[in-house]
């Protein structure tokens, strides 16, 4: 038990720090905070890690990985939020990326991991219907074989960033007899295929992430299923897995209880700072005591994992508590903000800068709870798993 | 000890209630919301030939004269509706404080109009640095030759920029945080060196900054005693406080309606996922908080009688706090169990979501009050 950084982790930061010194990541935040440059700024951004070889630290090495110890890694995310840099898109390196490289052909592997890694593909994630939320597994979208391709036919919602997609990763119904989760296949689509329609979902935080994606006889050729027909299911829950603890967002909650405490040493009521307004300081330490707790509780997950020890339901566990934890900071945030917080035309006019952000953050933030397997379902499985009910 | 209404107030309630639901969609309200003035000017002359906008004020001043019940009456179903009206800032601030703080030809003029429907009003007393402090004014108000001259921002002002008259806190006396050395002033919209910033709120309302160069008030246009303006305000404001509340409770039983209907009809694993117990007992806790929040409703409006009493402070405080807390639990629950659903725009839940959020931070949040309530309870 010790947490003492070596010689050579210290060595590590000192790279990390001058990497972002020298890149600018706030232009790539600039960028990305216009929903009308947000492509552009997240690609520019891949492009830099890509040259430095840190698009994806956690692929293996001979895939383009940078073979990172879990401490390395750690540190890295520790000085991108320190730099306020942007996080990676998860669609192409977190999800599929892995996929990809555990279940896909040699073929596959040579066509798709350079474009996931390099930022020239964007990726999207084709799995909730409508009538398939937290029951993935009763999913309709229809593949069917015809020749050397399968014709796919059904609607996907919840599509994030599908507006901005090349390919899309779906899950399929490829046999619909026996028992749902084995009729599923994992199937590679590019959104360019005619009789693809992308439509938008406006989400309450005013803005357009959200899509509906319609199949109507889309041909798909046979080359772009993973694996083995009827195995979808199998790929997509070990990916779900990997989702999971990318979401527990450690060292993004950690910065933003920073930004939180400079901003009420700032912000005044009746001529004090709320920095020092008592149920301020009891709600502060409160998410700063579970958010002490969860930073070990990903290490020790972080660790079983590097001892290969595939994530489980500890993941269910990070993300539960993670979620729950940014969005109390949420909520923190936007009533610090008062009502300026609530401020929508003319944000920018108020003379108070950071509550239009903080609103965007909470409503669109209310989410982290629902996907990715809603926290409920994952209560579900630690209680099947864990708890042995 | 009696909690039933009577027989005016059970037709007012119905009558509401019956408004709201034979006219008032949700896409009704998603139009209103949208116009140029954030409410539907045509519906605040319906409300004023109903009788609604004359409620609050005395009989002898061409009034309904209610009380704190009818008003509650009143404001739950607007709330239920989501109905976006100027009526707590024409009405229940700036009409209260004419009512209160004017007198002869002046006062029977503004009422007339007001409950007329026929002017709309706006009270600016919030400034960029004083947050929730009512008594943390800056704006300066110096005596002129003809009354007085006043300079300062003003922020964020319920209905500023549809207001045809403002009523303005300004400085007379005293330090930046004195409760004394506080005036209020009357000054048309129209007014040289009144300058106005709209903005707009996340339920869809109006608001304005306003900046203040030189204006010039005449002496008669002070409301209320000078230097005794934060006691006014305070006053009314207090007594809009049941009112928020009970708008507040309005919309957390439609959330609490919406998401149980929601779950009923939602099927998810081949049922419909409001079989689930996890979720129903989340839907308990979702009524448990619109039972709790009524019931502190009913005492805060019960002790409505007696404004200046300590028990009826506490009992506003405390029903502050609840109606924020409980709001958030219920807003955040009612998106959560609609899953993506609740996410979107295009349903109603995010709309009455973001109401809430707004009430909560009018007049000073859950926390705010909280403390409040605790100098009160335990002492300073
Ligand atoms: C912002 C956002 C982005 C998303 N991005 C993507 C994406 O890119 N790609 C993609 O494929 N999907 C995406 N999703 C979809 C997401 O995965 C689903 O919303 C999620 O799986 C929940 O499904 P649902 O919305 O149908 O809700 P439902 O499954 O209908 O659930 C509604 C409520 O019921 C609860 N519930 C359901 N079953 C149970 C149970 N057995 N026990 C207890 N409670 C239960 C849920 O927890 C939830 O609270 C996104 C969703 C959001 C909100």
């Amino acid at each position: 038990m010790d947490n003492t950084l070596s010689d050579e982790d210290l060595k590590f930061r000192e790279e990390v720090r001058s990497f972002f010194a020298r890149s600018e990541p706030d232009k790539a935040q600039q960028l990305m905070a216009n929903p009308a440059t947000y492509k552009e700024g997240a690609i520019q951004w891949q492009k830099q890690l890509f040259k430095q070889n840190w698009a994806a630290p956690f692929w293996p090495l001979e895939h383009g990985g940078a073979g990172w110890t879990i401490t390395q890694a750690y540190l890295y995310e520790s000085e991108r939020v320190k730099a306020d840099a942007p996080d990676v898109l998860p669609f192409g390196l977190k999800m599929v990326g892995p996929v990809i490289y555990t279940y896909g052909s040699e073929a596959q592997k040579a066509r798709f991991l350079p474009g996931i890694l390099n930022g020239d593909d964007w990726w999207c994630q084709g799995y909730s219907e409508p009538g398939a939320g937290s029951d993935l597994a009763s999913l309709k979208t229809r593949a069917v074989r015809e020749g050397d391709d399968y014709i796919v036919n059904g609607s996907k919602i919840w599509t994030t960033y599908a507006q901005h997609a090349d390919w899309i990763f779906c899950l399929v119904r490829t046999d619909a007899s026996g028992k749902p989760q084995n009729g599923i296949s994992f199937l590679l689509i590019d959104m360019k295929s005619p009789g693809i329609t992308v439509s938008p979902i406006h989400s309450i935080n005013g803005l357009h992430s959200l899509n509906e994606v319609h199949f109507d006889n889309v041909r798909v050729p046979r080359e772009n299923l993973i694996g083995e027909e009827g195995q979808g299911w199998t790929y997509a829950k070990s990916l779900l897995a990997h989702e999971r603890t990318a979401i527990a967002k450690v060292a993004d909650s950690k910065k933003r209880l920073d930004k939180l405490r400079a901003l009420a040493a700032s912000e005044l009521q009746g001529g004090r700072p709320m920095i020092e307004d008592e149920a301020f300081r009891l709600r502060f330490t409160t998410i700063e005591i579970e958010l002490m707790a969860l930073e070990y509780m990903e290490l020790r997950v972080l660790s079983a994992l590097a001892d290969n020890r595939s994530p489980g339901a500890e993941s269910s566990l990070l993300k539960i508590k993670g979620t729950e934890i940014q969005q109390a900071l949420h909520e923190l945030a936007i009533e610090l903000a008062g009502v300026y917080g609530g401020v929508t035309a003319g944000a920018g006019d108020t003379g108070h800068d950071f509550g239009n952000q903080a609103r965007q953050d909470f409503m669109y933030g209310r989410a982290a709870t629902i996907y990715g397997g809603s926290n409920e379902i994952q209560k579900n499985i630690i209680a099947k798993r864990v708890l042995g009910f | 000890m009696n909690f039933s209404l009577s027989e005016e107030q059970q037709m007012l309630k119905d009558s509401a209630a019956r408004f709201i639901q034979q006219e008032y969609s949700f896409e009704r309200r998603q139009e209103d919301v949208s116009n140029p003035e954030g409410f539907d000017p045509g519906l605040w002359k319906q409300l004023a030939d109903l009788g609604w906008l004359a409620i609050p004020f005395m009989e002898e001043n061409g009034g309904f004269g209610g009380d704190a019940t009818d008003l509650m009456l009143l404001m739950e179903q607007l709330g239920a509706g989501l109905v976006p009206t100027p009526y707590l800032a024409t009405i229940l601030l700036f009409g209260k404080l004419v009512e209160s703080g004017t007198d002869g030809d002046l006062r029977a003029s503004l009422l007339n109009r007001l409950i007329a429907g026929e002017m709309q009003g706006a009270v600016a007393f919030m400034e960029r640095q004083s947050r929730y402090a009512l008594a943390d004014t800056t704006v300066q108000a110096k005596r002129s030759s003809t009354g007085f001259e006043l300079n300062g921002e003003k922020t964020l002002v319920l209905n500023g920029p549809v207001a045809d008259k403002f009523i303005i806190s300004a400085r007379t006396g005293g330090g930046a945080q004195d409760k004394t050395g506080i005036t209020l002033f009357l000054v048309d919209a129209g007014t040289e060196g009144l300058e106005l910033n709209e903005l707009r709120l996340m339920d869809g309302q109006l608001v304005a900054n306003l900046t203040l160069s030189h204006v010039l008030v005449p002496a008669q246009h002070r409301v209320g005693q000078e230097n005794r303006g934060f006691e006014l305000l305070e006053r009314v404001i207090n007594e809009s406080l049941p009112a928020v509340c009970a708008e507040a409770l309005g919309l957390m039983h439609h959330l609490t309606e919406t998401t149980i209907e929601y779950t009923r009809a939602r099927k998810q694993f081949g049922v419909p996922i409001g079989s689930f117990q996890v979720l129903q007992h989340r839907m308990v806790d979702m009524f448990t908080a619109c039972e709790e929040t009524r019931s502190l409703l009913y005492r805060t409006v019960c002790s409505s009688d007696n404004l200046a009493s300590p028990e009826h402070r506490k009992n506003l405080h405390a029903l502050k706090v609840l109606t924020g807390l409980r709001g958030k639990r219920v807003g955040n629950e009612a998106i959560q169990l609609h899953g993506g659903m609740g996410l979107t725009d295009e349903l109603d839940v995010g709309h009455y979501v973001k109401r809430l959020m707004v009430l909560n931070s009018l007049f000073g949040d859950a926390d705010y009050h909280q403390q409040k309530l605790a100098e009160i309870s335990l002492g300073m």
